[in-house]
């Protein structure tokens, strides 16, 4: 242990700006070095929550929370690591609810199948989408994203015959595990919740912690130099869009199995901008700020009933201040630790320096 | 029929001009897409309502409007948009920004006038002119007039007065402009304030097309006068007005031979086509990637 | 600090890059005319010639940025011009910007990191499902890079994040990155820009540190003192021109390009 801490306080003195951020150096220390019992409270927590809260309505807004972390997490695959801004990416939440709804109301496939339905299908349309990356860049490319966005709203309100029109797609069914039907009254619904978003967070942290998210974000950081490195550029930003859009979809079919009633209103531009105020708000370029955003924005207008319509005003003045006070986010931070390195790369890396001690 | 249509979405082209002369000026100067543009839009038009309803003359109530709804959007940009420049802050901050401040003004509308539709005097309503079998309504044609007149008196402001240059040169590059002595600061507060007003107009002129104002009606005019300004070269005055004719007449179009729940996308399928086919709208300008 | 003399400069000199009369015009400007260039493997080769001379479209047109409008460009035998720039990283070239073009919210062995990105050898998929294949190739290239930063001196440096580097250093990054791509030829687009005249003398031992690892370099520069000390040869261009080539001690004598470099001067406050 102590050797343990002689080299953080080792590595401490050749990172600058540590006074600075000192505090957060040692909360980040701190959560480093108890991350096991950390993690394994926080699991324990999140497992017994229904039981602790046990109303329905509080569980309904949790599975909500769940389900938009779910959505920002994809978004924050194009915007937060690739630097991309979607403007549009209700669309691909569309895509997902409205795949799986209907496949599940019209056809009677179960969830996984229906919701696997709606990924593949965004994925494609994200393919398509992320075609103009070609030719178009920055604000362009946004204004893109959000005519698509409407274009797929228009597509769900005139293509009645699939998509019932205005009239929306009713009566959605809740998924059934082992012919028990998972509600919000059983918990079910939450623990279906808990699986997707975890599920989606190791797999967001898988594509991060690889040469994949290294080059979306060269990209976001700087695109000719990403070129330089021999990056295909083009290639990766319609990976980013195709993640992104699958993972919107995944979170899409969980809401509308939820709310058990969609309708092309549901996805409308506003949807779009809260997605992309959760992944702001949170901390773009990180996971962990996407729990906190998703919570924050979508519990605000719930705790803040007392408020009335102003509560709608509050929301952009929040915005409004963060932006000005802390425009990386609540949770946004760059890590202080040095870079992990695992225990197979540190023996090699010490035999190498210990040969070069013996040649000099 | 078919020119019928092609008369209506002129006049409703000219509204969206308008308001897409707001997203370009600030867009050309700024970088920046005015999210809070729409909802300038719709406050414009329900303080023109409400300063109408004051009974102290149609033309001074629109011009109070006016001069209102320009300092509201001076009011924005030094509030809530220059701290942020002046951070030297990523550009998706603003973005977020001017979506919050839209949501303020809107939901303070909401808050303080109520969210249902009111009625909008008609106040050019003297007949129609009938050629051959189309009609068209004097409000139509006071909605060409009018846009057309601010148009030019917007491209003399821009092209002809000192004021003008100093925006031209601000848009080239802040920073030289501001080295030469030009006030950039200034030019962006009278930038905000030229949108906010043609914006008011473009709320009074569609207002009493309609006869409805109500606080959300700058949600998707918003969003298709931006689609109009981009497709027309955004930053460029005559690429706004041709951009908002098109999308106008796209929109009658469409809504009269497609129905009318295609009449709020066609403007986007519009733009995405001609944005795959020239990045930068149909007269905006293309640079050489510099390394 | 070691240095392993893995390679003796050839004495047969081996051609590795030859530019035969490439030109690029931008509509009625030609900013490239009848340019040729040629680098033998191990060399420091420079192009200097006054501001807007066409050196920096030379090097875009070498890592096709832009694309060549007439004349060839052979490396290791194979004509490469008017090709993606991926493919001519995977040829075997790399390069640094003018201004410094770092992944500047990354750490220093990201950076590097993502320079040997086209030589990290695993798909998506083997990535997401964490396989040994990605492990293997993962702890592989981070040893492989951190050998590389040792022996450029920055390993002291390699938990840091890019921008809150010193400016020499951020330039060594730059070219630590270009040669983690596996390049055998680096472009140097004016390395000592910026530098005063200490942090150029450290750069010019940097540069030579590389020749002597066997690199091949070919270089812009302003910083004569570089460019004469370190260079094996010199080609000068002026208004897009091939004006001279030659070793540093031609060039210096050469009455064509103390023309350009002072008459220059003279004609432009003429034309005003």
């Amino acid at each position: 242990m102590t050797e343990r801490i002689k080299k953080i306080i080792d590595t401490e003195s050749i990172l600058p700006g540590k006074s600075q951020s000192g505090m957060l150096h040692n909360i980040e220390v701190f959560t480093d070095r108890y991350k096991f019992i950390l993690g394994v409270i926080l699991a324990a927590a999140l497992v017994v929550l229904p039981f602790v809260m046990g109303d329905q309505y509080l569980l309904t807004v949790t599975v909500k929370i769940g389900a938009y972390a779910i959505l920002a997490m994809g978004l924050n695959i194009l915007t937060g690591y690739t630097g991309l801004v979607s403007l549009g990416h209700a669309g691909f939440v569309a895509i997902g609810a409205y795949t799986a709804s209907l496949l599940s109301v019209n056809a009677g496939a179960d969830f996984f199948t229906s919701t696997l339905a709606g990924m593949v299908v965004a994925g494609l349309v994200g393919v398509l989408l992320g075609l103009p990356t070609l030719k178009v860049t920055g604000t362009y490319l946004s204004i893109i994203t959000l005519g698509f966005g409407e274009i797929i709203k228009m597509i769900a309100m005139n293509w009645s015959s699939v998509t019932n029109g205005t009239l929306g797609v009713k009566n959605i069914p809740k998924p059934e595990i082992f012919g028990i039907e998972m509600t919000v009254g059983n918990y079910g619904m939450y623990y279906l919740m808990l699986a997707l978003v975890v599920l989606t967070a190791v797999f967001c942290l898988m594509v991060v912690r690889s040469k994949t998210g290294r080059a979306f974000q060269a990209i976001r950081a700087d695109e000719m130099a990403s070129t330089m490195m021999g990056i295909n550029i083009t290639g990766y930003k319609i990976l980013a869009f195709v993640i992104s859009a699958c993972i919107c979809a995944l979170g899409g079919s969980l809401y509308a199995t939820v709310i058990g009633y969609i309708d092309p209103n549901t996805f409308n531009f506003d949807v779009s901008t809260l997605i992309l105020s959760i992944v702001i708000l949170g901390g773009m370029g990180t996971i962990r700020g996407m729990f906190v955003g998703a919570a924050i924005l979508i519990a605000f207008p719930e705790v803040s009933r007392f408020l009335m319509e102003y509560r709608f005003v509050l929301y952009g003045v929040i915005l409004v201040i963060m932006m000005r006070f802390r425009p990386q986010g609540i949770l946004g931070w760059k890590s202080t630790l040095p870079y992990k390195l695992n225990s197979k790369v540190r023996a090699e890396i010490e035999k190498i320096e210990a040969e070069e001690k013996e040649g000099d | 029929m078919l020119i019928q249509q092609v008369f209506n979405g002129l006049a409703l082209g000219m509204g969206y001009a308008l308001i897409a002369v707001g997203y370009s000026l600030v867009f050309g100067i700024l970088r920046l897409v005015n999210f809070s543009h729409g909802s300038i839009y719709a406050f414009g038009a329900e303080m023109a309502m409400v300063f109408i309803g004051f009974q102290f003359g149609i033309v001074p109530g629109i011009i109070a409007a006016m001069v209102l709804t320009g300092i509201l959007g001076v009011c924005i940009d030094k509030v809530a948009l220059e701290p942020l420049r002046k951070k030297k802050s990523m550009p998706i901050a603003s973005l977020i920004t001017t979506i919050g401040i839209s949501n303020i003004v809107t939901q303070l509308l909401i808050v303080s006038l109520g969210s249902e539709k009111r009625n909008f005097p008609a106040l050019f309503n003297f007949g129609s002119i009938q050629i051959g079998n189309i009609a068209v309504s004097s409000t139509q044609i006071m909605m060409c007039v009018v846009s057309l007149a601010l148009m030019m008196v917007l491209v003399f402001i821009v092209y002809k007065t000192k004021i003008g240059l100093a925006m031209r040169a601000s848009e080239q590059n802040a920073k030289a402009a501001n080295m030469m002595g030009i006030n950039v600061n200034f030019v962006i507060s009278f930038t905000f304030f030229l949108a906010g007003v043609s914006a008011t107009i473009a709320g009074v002129l569609v207002g009493s097309y309609y006869q409805i104002v109500y606080p959300n009606m700058g949600y998707m005019a918003g969003l298709k006068a931006f689609a109009a300004a981009v497709l027309g070269g955004i930053g460029s005055l005559p690429g706004a007005l041709l951009g908002g004719l098109i999308v106008g007449v796209s929109e009658s179009m469409a809504a009269t031979f497609l129905g009318s729940t295609y009449r709020d996308s066609i403007a986007f399928i519009i733009l995405i086509i001609v944005l795959i086919v020239r990045p930068h709208g149909l007269f905006g300008r293309k640079g050489i990637t510099k390394v | 600090m070691k240095l392993k003399k893995r390679k003796v400069i050839d004495v047969s000199k081996e051609l590795l890059l030859e530019v035969n009369n490439i030109t690029k015009r931008f509509g009625g400007i030609v900013a490239v005319d009848n340019v040729s260039i040629k680098v033998n493997k191990g060399e420091v080769v420079s192009i200097i010639g006054p501001n807007g001379a066409g050196k920096t479209t030379v090097f875009n047109m070498l890592t096709g940025v832009y694309e060549v409008d007439a004349g060839t460009i052979v490396f290791k035998g194979e004509e490469i011009q008017n090709k993606k720039p991926k493919h001519i990283v995977e040829a075997g070239i790399s390069r640094t910007f003018q201004n410094i073009r770092l992944f500047s919210d990354l750490r220093v062995i990201e950076n590097v990191l993502i320079g040997a990105h086209i030589k990290t050898d695993y798909n998506f998929f083997q990535s997401v499902f964490r396989t040994k294949k990605f492990r293997q190739q993962e702890d592989e290239k981070l040893v492989e890079v951190i050998k590389l930063l040792k022996s450029i001196g920055l390993d002291h440096r390699r938990d840091d994040y890019a921008s809150n580097l010193p400016y020499g250093d951020q330039r060594k990054l730059e070219i630590t990155r270009a040669i983690a791509t596996g390049a055998e030829l680096i472009l140097l687009d004016e390395p000592a820009a910026g530098m005063n005249p200490q942090e150029s003398a450290e750069l010019m031992a940097f540069i030579r540190h590389l020749k002597n690892e066997g690199y091949t370099i070919l270089m812009i520069e302003h910083d004569m003192s570089v460019v004469m000390n370190i260079s094996d040869k010199i080609y000068v261009i002026d208004h897009g021109k091939p004006i001279a080539e030659g070793l540093p001690a031609e060039i210096a004598n050469n009455p064509k390009v103390i023309e350009a470099y002072l008459g220059g001067v003279h004609n432009d406050a003429g034309d005003k």
